[in-house]
């Protein structure tokens, strides 16, 4: 900016360089500040291999597209009417070799792509299981009118919209609803999956930076959509015993009482701890009967290896 | 005996709908006064209403759709609205349930109620003129189709003033939308507002599929077709085989909802994926339907304006053709979040790219009608280049939608909604207003005022870009779709602006009603005597503007692929027109009330059906299939235009068409 003082003939200049510097500046700090949150932070694997996806897609793509968008700006610029250098072709209306070109500038893109759609899809499937040394955590989630209830089969206690889970483990998800279809998503850990009443979906997640992360659901479910928020904090990996430990025996139970009182329709619900979990609650809510649960005493046994099955 | 209906149904409570109600009955009343007192009723009814005319017919649909146009923005600026006050502590001035009525309104009339009569309405206008005949194939059918569609209309909006509309959305996924939890009338008013228009709108495919295969003007074969006729065959074509789809799969709800079926409730073996996969069997589809006649619509403008013909011809039908097929074989792209599986998500991902290619070569063979042209910077040529630059990347992040695991973070979020109002107001929106202006001389016989239309065409562009834009970003936030409250009080500042932009939009439609009021009352300046405004190529250009009833006094004989371009160039370069033919009396379908009658039963019972009230829901099928059957028993098919009267309008037409030859060969 040193210049811009210079002489008159160039006062024009500096404050245009600098307009532009502002608006580039400006661009880029909104840029920063967009880019640097939700899908775009990932703070897992899988959030992390989806945004890479999303950035080499889009990359590729505007190769294509941002040449087509000037030339068409060029294009209609330079063969305007009042435009007596251009030559006008009125029966140009065929040539095999621009055929060949513009059939094959879209078909080897979307070769490409889909080359890369094949892989990733098979890489990315929710449902697979992630690769790791530490063994996965399990968590069963249930979508209800409308909170988000998380049931630890091993730990033998539930959340209700808060996720606790061990950073640098990975996550097996069992999810299902007690009531209409919902998502469930956290955007920095990346793929949402269906919530679906009477079925179950998988998903395979992890976070490895410790921290707080958002989640929502993200298919429409009526009245209290917009409250069916919870938090996921993911804990260091030896914490999340010890948080279970704490939480166990606490609160009230989550048996067919307790889990009746929970289904009535609330929204904005803030986080709470069930430390009894009737065993099999998950199962009992896929296949809708939960009412035969056995009702549990206040208080239960640490219950490390329940019958709960888990399995596929 | 009159069923769920109590006086409850009225929304005395709800400031918000009973104002707006009110005020809607009160402008129709004032309108339909205002009428009478300039006696202009019989007019109506005879020249419209009844008219089995397709170019009248035409013009319904369009009026239909500008009109369900204000009604789904105004749900459109009150969401926008609602989204940048509801922040943090506010809970804005929608409740909930009132703020979930609206976005689902305004989804189903945007598509069924707009974009879809928009097109059906170009169609009708246009698509005889093009082949060089004088009507669609069934002209009664089509007034039927018409009042249908107007009939869905009306019971919609119906639901603002009696009872309430579906909170659903615009697809009405079951479970949500199954009587369990939806107990109220609104998703009764959906189901039954779409059947009763998609009854139209399958008759419509029926017609126009019968028109363009087996009425055509002599000499006109497949190849010779303008490409708008090819884009609307696709589009019926596509439109015959996904309505019925719909139909079947929303009597399934209804059977579900009425008689206690269990298709897709949770109990009782029901399963809610199979509405999801059948509703986006139709729905995918669907977005075809509008798109490929507004891809037609661009490559007229595109060729017009050039003042060259469409380059690759043959590539663009083959695209048309692609899509038509490819676009059923898409639909599960639109749950990849169900869990389905890696193998059919990638094979449905890479499907749905597949329509990249044709849709990509329509681009290129665009850009390269424009190379070499004489370019006219008119309205539809500025909404033309509008939609190339927005479509592309509207293209692109549909492609991004398309690759699962991409899918997999952005579905259902703002991203999502920014994507499909990218296509649809870049692809489809501006393809209308530039179709809009490019025929709007043939049917009123004066052109447009220019720069209004520019005006109106910088809102859309400059709104649509304001309005959108940010929800990109907000999707890569992670913010989803559908919410009446926002809990992150960081978004407000993205909100505020796609808000701007509404209201840029929402200016950009005052525009066009005010572009349409100065060009009617300037109408002497703009006249179009010639028939032929913008130098074009395809026969609509032919006859007069406005067209006589019967459109050709003698059908035109086809040459070539342009077929009323060859015939200029030859008339010009000969310096005379063909050699005058022999003309002959012209029979044309009388007018009839048929269709209004039949939709009047048809609203009657719908009404019923929503309310329950047996007895009147059994008499609007009665009347229905009672005009019907007075219809089929007719005594009078057609009408004769005595030849004297064909002649003399030929006459004058011959005369104003040597003028303007002359004016044409001097300016070459």
């Amino acid at each position: 900016m040193s210049d811009s003082r210079g002489g008159n003939g160039s006062t024009v200049r500096p404050g245009r360089a600098g307009l532009i510097r502002v608006l580039t500046g400006g661009a880029l700090l909104a840029l920063t500040a967009g880019c640097n949150r939700g899908i775009l932070d990932p703070v897992g694997p899988i959030a992390a291999q989806e945004k890479q996806l999303l950035i080499n897609s889009t990359a590729i793509m505007l190769a294509i597209i941002i040449p087509t968008m000037i030339a068409t700006v060029a294009f209609a610029w330079w063969f305007r009417r009042g435009n007596s250098k251009a030559t006008y072709r009125p029966d140009w209306e065929y040539s095999g070799a621009v055929e060949i070109v513009v059939w094959s500038i879209p078909a080897l893109t979307i070769m490409l792509l889909g080359g890369i759609t094949w892989i990733a899809s098979h890489n990315l499937e929710p449902s697979k299981p992630l690769k790791s040394s530490v063994p996965p955590l399990k968590v069963e989630v249930v979508s209800l009118d409308w909170k988000w209830l998380f049931i630890y089969p091993d730990q033998g206690v539930a959340t209700v919209n808060q996720l606790v889970v061990p950073a640098g483990t990975p996550i097996s998800f069992r999810l299902t609803s007690a009531t209409v279809w919902n998502s469930f998503f956290v955007p920095q850990m990346g793929t949402m999956i269906y919530t679906m009443p009477r079925m179950t979906t998988r998903l395979n997640l992890q976070a490895d930076r410790q921290g707080v992360y958002d989640g929502l659901s993200t298919h429409f479910s009526g009245d209290g959509f917009p409250g069916m928020q919870f938090k996921v904090q993911a804990l260091p990996a030896d914490q999340l015993a010890m948080w279970a430990q704490d939480s166990r025996g606490t609160g009230t139970a989550l048996d067919a009482q307790g889990y009746a009182e929970l289904s009535k329709p609330t929204s904005y619900v803030k986080p709470m701890t069930y430390g009894t979990v009737a065993p099999g609650l998950f199962d009992a809510i896929v296949n809708d009967r939960v009412q035969q649960l056995q009702r549990l005493p206040a208080v239960a046994p640490p219950n490390q290896n329940s019958a709960v099955s888990t399995g596929g | 005996m009159f069923g769920k209906l109590t006086w409850d149904a009225i929304p005395f409570n709800q400031p918000i709908p009973l104002i707006t109600s009110l005020v809607i009955l009160a402008a129709i009343l004032g309108i339909a006064l205002w009428v009478w007192r300039k006696g202009w009723w019989p007019y109506l009814w005879n020249e419209y209403i009844t008219s089995t005319d397709h170019k009248r017919i035409g013009v319904m649909y369009i009026v239909l759709a500008l009109l369900m146009l204000v009604r789904g923005f105004a749900d459109a600026i009150m969401m926008r609205a609602q989204q940048s006050l509801a922040i943090g502590a506010s809970q804005g001035f929608l409740p909930p349930e009132h703020y979930n009525q609206i976005f689902s309104a305004h989804g189903t009339i945007m598509i069924f109620f707009v974009a879809m009569p928009f097109v059906i309405g170009f169609m009708n206008f246009v698509v005889p003129l093009q082949l060089g005949v004088r009507d669609v194939a069934f002209p009664t059918m089509n007034n039927v189709s018409f009042w249908l569609s107007a009939s869905g209309a009306l019971l919609i909006n119906l639901s603002l003033f009696i009872g309430e509309f579906a909170r659903t959305g615009w697809l009405g996924f079951p479970p949500l939308s199954e009587k369990a939890f939806s107990p109220g009338v609104g998703v009764d008013y959906y189901l039954v507002a779409l059947q009763v228009s998609g009854v139209g709108t399958v008759l419509t495919a029926v017609n126009f599929v019968t028109t363009i295969l087996k009425t055509r003007a002599p000499g006109m074969s497949y190849m010779r077709m303008p490409i708008f006729c090819w884009t609307a065959l696709a589009s019926n074509l596509i439109m015959l085989a996904a309505f019925p789809v719909l139909t079947v799969v929303l009597a399934q709800l209804m059977l579900d909802r009425f008689l206690g079926f269990h298709f897709f409730t949770n109990d009782g073996g029901g399963n809610s994926m199979l509405y999801m996969n059948l509703i986006w069997v139709w729905g995918h589809p669907e977005v075809y339907i509008l798109v490929l006649p507004a891809f037609g619509i661009y490559s007229e403008v595109a060729a017009t304006f050039s003042g060259k013909p469409l380059f690759g011809y043959r590539s663009m039908v083959f695209a048309t053709m692609a899509i038509c097929i490819i676009s059923y074989c898409v639909w599960l792209h639109h749950f990849f979040t169900m869990g389905a599986g890696a193998n059919l998500n990638a094979v449905f991902g890479i499907a749905s790219m597949i329509i990249g290619i044709p849709t990509g070569v329509k681009i290129y063979n665009w850009l390269f009608t424009l190379y070499g042209g004489r370019v006219r910077f008119t309205v539809p040529v500025y909404y033309l280049i509008g939609f190339m630059l927005t479509f592309v990347v509207g293209g692109l992040t549909g492609v991004l939608l398309a690759i699962p695991p991409i899918d997999f973070v952005v579905h259902n979020s703002l991203f999502l909604v920014a994507h499909f109002h990218h296509v649809i107001i870049g692809g489809v929106v501006f393809a209308l207003m530039a179709g809009y202006t490019y025929w709007f001389p043939k049917a009123f016989g004066f052109t447009l005022h220019e720069g209004l239309g520019k005006a109106v065409f910088w809102c859309w562009f400059i709104g649509f870009h304001l309005a959108f834009m940010p929800l990109y970003v907000l999707g890569f936030w992670g913010a989803t779709r559908r919410m009446q409250h926002i809990s992150d009080p960081t978004w407000a500042p993205w909100l505020n602006i796609a808000f701007v932009g509404a209201v840029i939009i929402g200016l950009g439609i005052v525009l066009t009603v005010v572009q349409l009021l100065y060009s009617i009352k300037t109408r002497d300046q703009r006249r179009d005597v010639t028939g032929d405004p913008w130098d074009g190529r395809t026969l609509e250009w032919l006859t007069l503007s406005p067209p006589p009833h019967y459109n050709f006094a003698v059908l035109p004989d086809v040459h070539g692929e342009e077929a009323y371009w060859l015939r200029k160039q030859t008339a010009i370069k000969q310096d005379q027109l063909i050699e005058e033919p022999d003309y002959q009396p012209i029979e044309m379908p009388v007018n009839t009330p048929t269709g209004v009658i039949v939709a009047f039963f048809a609203s009657l019972c719908g009404f019923a059906i929503i309310w329950y009230i047996w007895w009147l829901a059994i008499l609007g099928l009665i009347g229905a299939f009672a005009a019907f059957v007075w219809y089929a028993w007719r005594d009078e098919h057609e009408h004769i235009i005595p030849v004297e009267e064909v002649r003399a309008n030929a006459r004058e037409r011959r005369r104003v068409r040597m003028e303007h030859l002359h004016s044409l060969s001097q300016s070459t």
